[in-house]
């Protein structure tokens, strides 16, 4: 086949046009999770989130292994729009194409879920971790966690993420993005410190911001802890057996 | 014509006991009545609402172990006692906290209350017969007897978590606390704006709830395995209280009187399971006898061309 090098440049425009959405259509989640997006500044996902996508505490980075595709793909339209900030993840957001954030939600979403070990629930001691995640504190109009993140923290549907398999350093990071710090008057020794706005605010209806707003220092601490405490059962999910509360 | 169905209910009634030994199908006729709660006492302002004991001082002996399991059926009821229970409900998802929370039907409150004599039909209900009406209606099940170990259990649980109340004193917190009815009425329309935008994300739009694996976590609001038409939450008055209290989940308080009537009045306007006391199989005559006068329901009502109160099963 011979064209002419106008035709032949034609052709391979209206091929490139054509093979453009084809391609966006197409983009590889696992390629992204591993070399990063077609945009350099959308470093691959891997480097912070662990070669397995079930994070590293030490740095604050999730798992984002086995959490719902809405979901996922949800945080990284937030962090794009500003309604969740970061400076480490929020450009990476931005660097990725719609079809990128379907196919990584995708890639991420297919790895294994987290899946705590059904044992025997404890009986919890007021005031710990445990009760808060298992009783919680309706006085304050905190209902227990598990009440929303399912049982023993695994998660419920495309809204409410698992708790179970994410540090207690990024558990305490978003309770903490969701309230701020209020400011501090001077004190005699220390320098009057600014209030710190809130990082978080993408909560559907407003249902998590309350509820890291009316927890006290000490209570943030040990739900974290509860819930990085859990661990992880290698055995499949039973579907069907009940978990109590 | 009152004589006469007295002295029919003195015939039937031997009749009655001897066969209900045989199949479930004869109910004990008390438990047919689910008269509302009356009207609580307003907190007095500055007052507290009574603090039941904590879970922590619950003794460490037998009596403390039938408490412990109490709590235990509470919260886990399908799970725990699935032969008393028809539908995806405990307990605990209408009666908030382990029923401690105020205004959400609390134990410690309905305790001390019981035996309850109604003067309407001079009848004493027990409180086992007021948890076995929770049973038949609320769970859609068949209600354990009364001498049951799941009775005894749950029994020991309000007991102890009574600890303190004035015995027979009506207290501020009991029942559901319902909103005045809005002037301008209800409308269902508006009540599943509230509900797609409010409510959908955590119970569904089918109002089948949410579960994982096996456990229901968010309960059914409608459908085969949500509560019956003979429940005390399927009139719209009541659950505008608890959903007011309540919902949605940890921001109670947050919808307007109109709202929450609204929103009640759209859950209670979908079917779900057949009035257990349906009288010859006939809606009407079941109305008549058992809703027409039981505060605002939607029972045998036509709404958008359709007759509610069919059932589903
Ligand atoms: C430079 C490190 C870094 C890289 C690379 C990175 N992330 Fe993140 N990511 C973070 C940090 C830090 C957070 C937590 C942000 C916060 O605290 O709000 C986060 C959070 C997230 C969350 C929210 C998880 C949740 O549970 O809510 C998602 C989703 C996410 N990242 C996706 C990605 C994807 C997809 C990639 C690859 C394209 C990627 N990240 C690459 C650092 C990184
Ligand atoms: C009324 C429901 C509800 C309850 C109760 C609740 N949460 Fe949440 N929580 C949410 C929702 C919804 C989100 C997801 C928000 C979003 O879309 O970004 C969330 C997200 C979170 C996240 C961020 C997870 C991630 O991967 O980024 C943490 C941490 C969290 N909740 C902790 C808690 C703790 C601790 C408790 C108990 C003290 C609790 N939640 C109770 C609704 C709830
Ligand atoms: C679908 C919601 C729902 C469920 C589930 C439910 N209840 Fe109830 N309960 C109610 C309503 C509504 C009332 C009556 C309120 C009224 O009449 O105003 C009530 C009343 C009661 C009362 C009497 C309260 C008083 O102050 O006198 C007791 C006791 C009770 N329930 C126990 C139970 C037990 C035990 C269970 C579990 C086996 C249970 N309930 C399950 C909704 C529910
Ligand atoms: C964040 C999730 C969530 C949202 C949003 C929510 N609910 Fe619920 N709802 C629950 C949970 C969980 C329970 C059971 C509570 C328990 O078991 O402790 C419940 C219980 C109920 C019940 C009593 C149990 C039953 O199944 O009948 C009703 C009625 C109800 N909700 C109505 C509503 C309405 C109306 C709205 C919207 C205004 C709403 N809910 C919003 C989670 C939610």
């Amino acid at each position: 086949m011979s064209l002419s090098p106008t035709r032949s440049l034609a052709f391979c425009l209206s091929a490139s046009l054509l093979a453009l959405p084809l391609q966006a259509g197409a983009a590889d989640g696992e390629a992204i999770i591993q070399q990063g997006g077609a945009n350099p500044a959308a470093m691959p996902c891997m480097s912070c989130h662990g070669a397995d996508g079930k994070g590293m505490a030490a740095g604050g980075f999730p798992r984002l292994a086995g959490l719902p595709e809405a979901y996922i793909a949800k945080q990284l339209a937030d962090f794009k729009a500003g309604r969740r900030e970061n400076p480490l993840m929020q450009p990476i957001a931005q660097a990725l194409g719609d079809a990128e954030v379907a196919a990584v939600a995708k890639a991420y979403a297919a790895k294994p879920k987290v899946n705590v070990k059904p044992g025997p629930v404890e009986r919890p001691k007021e005031g710990s971790g445990a009760w808060l995640a298992l009783r919680g504190a309706w006085d304050r109009h905190i209902p227990e966690c598990t009440l929303c993140h399912g049982p023993s923290g695994v998660g419920v549907g495309d809204v409410f993420p698992p708790l179970a398999g994410q540090s207690a350093e990024y558990i305490e990071a978003q309770l903490r993005a969701w309230r701020g710090t209020p400011a501090q008057p001077a004190g005699k020794k220390t320098k009057a410190v600014a209030a710190v706005a809130p990082t978080r605010s993408n909560d559907p209806n407003g249902l998590m911001r309350h509820i890291a707003a009316d927890l006290r220092e000490a209570e943030i601490k040990a739900v974290a802890a509860y819930f990085a405490g859990l661990g992880e059962s290698t055995e499949p999910f039973d579907e069907s057996q009940h978990r109590l509360r | 014509m009152k004589m006469t169905l007295r002295c029919l209910s003195v015939v039937l009634l031997p009749l009655l006991t001897t066969s209900a030994l045989a199949a479930d199908a004869a109910r004990n006729p008390r438990l047919d009545d689910q008269t509302q709660l009356p009207k609580a006492p307003a907190r007095p302002v500055g007052q507290t609402y009574f603090q039941p004991p904590a879970e922590a001082d619950i003794p460490h002996n037998a009596f403390g172990e039938l408490v412990r399991r109490g709590q235990d059926l509470f919260m886990n009821t399908k799970a725990l006692a699935p032969q008393y229970v028809g539908n995806e409900m405990n307990c605990v998802n209408c009666h908030i906290d382990r029923g401690r929370k105020p205004n959400s039907g609390p134990m410690w409150a309905a305790y001390p209350m019981y035996p309850a004599y109604r003067k309407k039909n001079n009848k004493v209900n027990t409180f086992v017969e007021r948890m076995q009406g929770c049973f038949q209606f609320s769970m859609n099940g068949k209600p354990p007897a009364a001498d049951s170990e799941v009775m005894a259990a749950l029994t020991a649980y309000a007991y102890w978590m009574s600890t303190g109340v004035h015995l027979g004193k009506a207290q501020p917190g009991r029942g559901f606390d319902e909103p005045p009815p809005p002037k301008g009425g209800y409308d269902i329309a508006r009540g599943k704006v509230v509900y797609d935008k409010q409510c959908a994300l955590c119970h569904g739009d089918d109002g089948a709830g949410k579960k994982v694996g096996a456990t229901s976590v968010f309960p059914p609001l409608w459908g085969k395995d949500s509560y019956n038409w003979g429940a005390g939450m399927h009139r719209i008055n009541t659950a505008a209280g608890f959903i007011q209290h309540n919902m949605p989940l940890g921001r109670g308080r947050t919808l307007s009187d109109q709202e929450a009537w609204d929103v009640a009045a759209y859950i209670n306007s979908h079917e779900r399971p057949q009035d257990p006391r349906l009288v010859n199989g006939d809606i009407d005559e079941t109305r008549k006898r058992y809703h027409a006068d039981d505060g605002v329901n939607l029972y045998g009502v036509v709404v958008d061309g359709r007759k509610l109160g069919l059932g589903v099963q």
